[in-house]
């Protein structure tokens, strides 16, 4: 599945607010076809550097290559086969979604099916509901379904699952399997590292605006093993989680 | 690949964003029902004659005598002084009562009286002053065989009545045109900005000056309509004169666009200025408050002390009032009212240098 071809590539980015440093030269490649993953806590830097890379923020230093085009000077063109979900919501609250999505069809210049649009995000059902109306996961998978609209070959996804219940994390980790498999490639940011373990092909872990390792999460804790480290806690074949989901079911909640 | 089409996209903001307005009980309030109040309630209240008689004398009159001294004094009798062509469109619409001339002829003064059929009872009551005063100078100039004061009646000017509707709609038309555009603007673009909704459109390839032009033209299109609503209903449930129908429903939709447009601007300003939600109504208050009780909105400004009326005649919605009154009343054409629209003109400059100066995207 994952090609070998960089699709996103990220030289010695920087990226300074003043006297803050909030990006400090990192470098990584994303390949085509794969989930990368972006892990760190809160101000490591992961939404800055997603911004940057979507042309949203202007960088300080460095050079990025998306698809081949730099940041730099093909911004409009990036922006047509990129897909953007923000961290927080970005749509009229009292537009219904159907009119949503005519507005993203324009914004994008293509013609879409728009049930058929809303039914790969599973909310066929909430064609007339307004924006404002829909619960965290529904607005969550709503904003996935507009970064889909251009059929992007990247799409970004900044902590997509941050205030879901388990139910709505699990499905929209289908559903993000399910682009992926469409030949899309995905970054992602995330908190939780069982979703990133679950999720990611390759993660990359940031701390005060720098990279500390990159690769895959198998390889990343092989690494670990290896220093002679061990969980002070037995580990089950199962945790509290497993337990939630098999007392409370796997459909989607309309929360 | 197909080329990217700005306009498109420009065109699907303006249609979601007109959407939303639609459906946002502050801008339905501020567009329609704070003027139709306004305007049901004046149109109710209807005209209420007072005491006094509102006279003006001509610009060739002879000032330098006994009667025009004593016109000056009497407190039953407001003059005024405007240009003659100022003078004699207000008499037609029954802002004065009557126009005075007065002559120096080799037998004396003659006072030469017009007067308008729409104020006909004051204007006969003006005459009613003047004989008197006539009468008494004469007396008192007794001793010459001559008598020095003499009066002649002008043809009475034909005027039509000019309405408390009249006066009324176009200043709340007006107002709502400088709330919607203010406050409007103000916070969409705010809105905008803290919901995300405008970062949403950078992460799509539509150009930055496509996304204002979308969101203006949406305010534009709902601000017109409400405009055009509080005409017809104006017109058709009050009797709000449109002098030549339709042509004149036109040019008032133009100016409606214009005053919008400029209007928008100072929104634009705030909306550079505010740091947050709340510091939006003060700031929008500051620029509509104003012009709400200064621009002749419910009543001429020819009421506030001298001292203040220059401050009043050069606020913009004084200018787009005064226009808009002359077009529907007067049926004045674009020609006509070139000065209120060049002086609007340099308003709409100095906002929008002013706006571009300030405007954030973040």
């Amino acid at each position: 599945m994952v090609g070998s071809k960089e699709i996103i590539k990220v030289s010695n980015l920087m990226k300074q607010y003043g006297d803050f440093t909030a990006v400090n030269g990192i470098s990584f490649n994303v390949y085509e076809g794969e989930i990368f993953g972006l892990l760190g806590p809160n101000g490591a830097g992961k939404t800055t550097t997603l911004e940057i890379i979507e042309t949203l923020r202007e960088k300080s230093g460095g050079e990025i290559w998306v698809d081949g085009k730099s940041v730099d000077d093909d911004k409009n063109e990036i922006k047509k086969i990129i897909g953007v979900q923000l961290q927080a919501a970005g749509y009229y609250p009292s537009l219904n979604l159907t009119e949503l999505l005519s507005l993203f069809s324009g914004l994008y210049n293509v013609d879409i099916d728009k049930m058929k649009t809303l039914k790969s995000v599973g909310l066929e059902d909430k064609v007339k509901a307004k924006y404002k109306e829909l619960s965290g996961g529904q607005k969550q998978r709503f904003s996935i379904a507009t970064t889909l609209i251009n059929n992007p070959k990247i799409v970004f996804l900044d902590e997509p699952t941050t205030g879901l219940d388990p139910q709505a994390r699990r499905n929209l980790w289908d559903l993000i399997r399910g682009i992926r498999d469409n030949g899309t490639t995905i970054v992602i940011t995330t908190h939780y590292m069982d979703e990133a373990e679950q999720l990611c092909d390759r993660v990359g872990i940031m701390e005060a605006g720098k990279i500390m390792t990159l690769n895959t999460p198998d390889a990343l804790i092989d690494e670990l093993l290896a220093t002679g480290f061990t969980k002070q806690k037995d580990v089950k074949g199962a945790n509290l989680e497993d337990v939630f989901i098999s007392m409370t079911g796997h459909e989607w909640r309309d929360e | 690949m197909k080329k990217y089409n700005q306009m498109r996209a420009m065109l699907s903001i303006a249609r979601a964003s007109f959407r939303s307005s639609t459906r946002s009980p502050s801008a339905v309030v501020f567009t329609l029902a704070f003027p139709l109040i306004f305007i049901l309630v004046f149109g109710f209240i209807g005209n209420s004659g007072g005491v006094r008689v509102h006279v003006a004398v001509d610009n060739t009159s002879d000032t330098l005598n006994a009667i025009y001294k004593i016109l000056e004094n009497n407190p039953a009798v407001n003059l005024y002084a405007d240009s003659d062509s100022e003078i004699y469109r207000a008499l037609k619409k029954g802002d004065l009562d009557a126009i005075a001339h007065i002559e120096k002829q080799d037998s004396g003064y003659v006072v030469k009286v017009a007067t308008s059929d729409i104020a006909i009872q004051n204007g006969q009551l003006f005459k009613g002053i003047v004989k008197q005063i006539i009468s008494e100078l004469n007396l008192r100039a007794m001793p010459n065989i001559t008598l020095p004061f003499s009066m002649e009646d002008q043809p009475v000017i034909h005027g039509r009545e000019y309405k408390t509707i009249d006066f009324i709609l176009p200043g709340q038309l007006g107002f709502s045109l400088l709330s919607t555009g203010v406050f409007g603007t103000a916070f969409v673009f705010l809105n905008l900005r803290q919901t995300l909704v405008i970062k949403r459109f950078f992460a799509t390839p539509i150009k930055r000056p496509y996304i204002v032009i979308g969101e203006a033209l949406s305010r534009i299109i709902f601000g017109l309509i409400g405009a055009a609503f509080i005409l017809t209903l104006g017109h058709f449930a009050f009797g709000f004169t449109l002098i030549h129908g339709f042509l004149t429903f036109s040019i008032m939709m133009m100016l409606c666009a214009l005053g919008l447009i400029i209007f928008m601007g100072f929104g634009f300003v705030v909306s550079g200025l505010a740091k947050n939600e709340s510091a939006v109504p003060p700031l929008a208050n500051l620029i509509t408050l104003p012009q709400f009780l200064l621009s002749g909105t419910f009543f001429s400004i020819t009421n506030f002390p001298n001292w203040l009326q220059p401050f009043c005649k050069v606020l913009p919605l004084t200018f787009l009032n005064e226009a808009m009154r002359r077009v529907s009343f007067e049926g004045a054409g674009f020609m006509d009212i070139w000065k209120d629209l060049g002086a609007l003109g340099i308003w709409g400059v100095i906002v929008y240098a002013l706006a571009t100066k300030l405007f954030r995207w973040e």
